[in-house]
């Protein structure tokens, strides 16, 4: 467990260099001036990305957790494999494709952005709530039952517990996946920082397209750790530390 | 008091009817344990789980002093009945005092009453309350695991329960242990217990009641005394073994064989050091006769509860037994 967690922080810290490479070349290359020279514009688009991400991915978990929740109560699992089928398919469906399709019956815009990144979003949540409840022990859903607990009381009080490690993977997964898609909203009119990034690859300008990766990266990057810790606070303490042990 | 009256399960999966259970006619009286024993898939798991409804009756009907369990609300039914799943079932998300308090809190005991008899539970089965109130299931051995298993089962002080094979995991030397706690507990709290086991030693230590199935079939119910003495038919003999004159050995103790012998007035001649070969007067008969049989004398010394010597013990006291029918093996000591 030792060797392992060494393994881990070395690749931590060979990522980081990574980046502050990356951010040493952008300097060079002129991306903080434009930075520096608009900050009303990166602003403007910042807030414009996080809000699509935000809309998205809160529509996505709260769509995707209760339609995983009751597509595993006893009453209605046998329509599982069929959810899980269309997510793993839907899965495999690259988001680009999503976006044209949905554009195709939605038009140009934001919302169309915001309904094409939330569809998917939706599926890595959806599967892992399912796989997360599936996977708690039949045992324990076993004990609870003889001991008289109500469907509900096995719901809050064991499954949701027990499967909110896979949930929040879920969802954190998602979200910063989200935050690279919503790049690409710009294609079809949703703004958002891939605003630069397109116009600093058809202007063939380095600077311009930096200063609108790095606030993605740096988006993404916040994100996770944010949700990191929020994992850290909601997972129950006895499952947080079976983790550690394997 | 729990009747069984022509009970059966048959269960369908996939267009084939599996008859797990098959007319089942018994009862286990109040403040009785009664093991149901048998080979694996005999069905004992199922006819359990039939008494908490956990597992749909076909046919037939149990009771419970005097109640249909049909009629009864199930949730109600499951809460007033512990249960030992045959694996210790905790919930990894709570701590192990979290684990225990779940039907009191379902039932609405307050805070105070709940933590009194979370101390009382630990006490009981020789646990330190404090230690492991905070802590969580995979912090804690397999043998304390199931320990917890039996003090969340207990802890609302349900009348019946329903016990698993509650000791199938473990060592011999835990599950002994374990075993001689049971029992002490049993004799103050008195429950009406439902045991599952396959293992015939444990049956007849711990059953007030044995019944063996196979098949789904009743093959036979009774104290240990009488299905060792008197198996019914070929099922049951061969399943208890062709030792089962040894094994009823296990159900008299030293200080029967001495009662029976009178033989107190041997303590004069003791002249022996206690040596590591001895026995204690509750020892049961099966363990002094290995004790004898490892003894270079064939003696083994007698102590008494405060560990003074209390006489000699050897082959020929147990010559007392011979000839004796084994139906009447108790009432020969009493
Ligand atoms: N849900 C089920 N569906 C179909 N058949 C089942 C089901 N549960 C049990 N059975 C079958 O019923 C029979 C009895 O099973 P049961 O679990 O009661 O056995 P058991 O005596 O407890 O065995 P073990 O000692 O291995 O625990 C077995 O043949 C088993 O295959
Ligand atoms: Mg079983």
């Amino acid at each position: 467990m030792k060797g392992r967690s060494k393994v881990e922080t070395m690749i931590r810290i060979g990522l980081y260099a990574l980046l502050i490479a990356l951010f040493v070349y952008a300097f060079q290359i002129g991306a903080f001036t434009y930075i520096a020279e608009n900050p009303s514009e990166i602003a403007y688009l910042v807030g414009q990305h996080i809000r699509m991400v935000a809309i998205s991915s809160a529509a996505a978990i709260c769509c995707a957790i209760p339609l995983g929740i009751f597509i595993t109560r006893p009453q209605f699992k046998r329509f599982e494999f069929l959810v899980i089928n269309f997510a793993n398919i839907g899965q495999t469906v690259p988001s680009i494709a999503i976006l044209a399709l949905v554009m195709t019956y939605l038009g140009l815009g934001w919302q169309t952005a915001v309904f094409a990144l939330w569809f998917s979003s939706l599926l890595p949540i959806l599967r892992n709530t399912i796989a997360g409840i599936d996977s708690v022990h039949p045992a324990i859903i076993d004990a609870g039952k003889g001991m008289g607990m109500t469907q509900k009381l096995i719901l809050w009080k064991l499954e949701l517990p027990n499967a909110s490690y896979a949930i929040l993977a879920g969802i954190r997964t998602a979200t910063v996946i989200n935050v690279g898609t919503a790049a690409l909203a710009f294609l079809i009119g949703g703004g958002g920082l891939g605003d630069l990034i397109f116009t600093g690859i058809s202007l063939y300008d380095t600077g311009i397209m930096l200063s609108g990766a790095l606030p993605v990266i740096l988006l993404a990057i916040t994100i996770d750790f944010m949700l990191g810790i929020f994992e850290k606070l909601i997972i129950p303490k006895g499952l947080q530390r079976k983790v550690e042990a394997i | 008091m729990i009747t069984f009256s022509n009970v059966s399960k048959i269960y369908e999966s996939t267009g084939k009817k599996v008859t797990a259970v098959d007319h089942v006619n018994m009862s286990v009286e109040e403040g009785e344990i009664c093991v149901f024993l048998g080979p694996s898939g005999c069905g004992k798991t199922t006819l359990l789980r039939m008494v908490n409804r956990l597992v749909q009756i076909t046919e037939g009907s149990i009771e419970i002093d005097g109640k249909d369990i049909q009629a009864l609300d199930s949730i109600e039914l499951r809460r007033s009945i512990g249960y030992v799943i045959q694996q210790n079932g905790l919930f990894p998300n709570m701590t192990i005092e979290e684990n225990i308090n779940v039907v009191p809190k379902m039932l609405g005991w307050d805070a105070g009453k709940r933590k009194n008899r979370y101390k009382e539970l630990m006490e009981m089965m020789g646990l330190n309350p404090e230690e492991f109130r905070k802590r969580f299931p995979w912090e804690l051995s397999g043998g304390q695991q199931q320990r917890i298993g039996v003090a969340r089962a207990l802890a609302a002080d349900p009348p019946v329960m329903l016990m698993d094979e509650p000791f199938g995991a473990l060592d011999p030397i835990i599950r002994d242990h374990l075993q001689n706690e049971f029992l002490r507990i049993q004799k103050d709290v008195k429950k009406t217990i439902l045991f599952v086991s396959h293992d015939i030693d444990e049956a007849i230590r711990l059953g007030d009641k044995i019944a063996i199935f196979n098949q789904g079939q009743l093959m036979q119910v009774g104290t240990p005394d009488q299905i060792l003495s008197d198996p019914k038919n070929e099922f049951v003999r061969d399943f208890i073994g062709s030792d089962r004159e040894i094994k009823r050995l296990t159900l008299l103790t030293v200080k029967d064989l001495l009662n029976k012998g009178k033989k107190g007035n041997r303590k004069s001649n003791l002249t022996a050091e206690i040596n590591e070969f001895y026995v204690t007067l509750d020892t049961d008969l099966r363990n002094a006769l290995a004790v004898l049989l490892a003894s270079p004398t064939g003696e083994a010394v007698i102590v008494d509860q405060r560990n003074q010597p209390h006489g000699i013990l050897t082959f020929t006291d147990y010559e007392l037994l011979t000839g004796v029918h084994p139906s009447k093996l108790k009432s020969i000591v009493h």
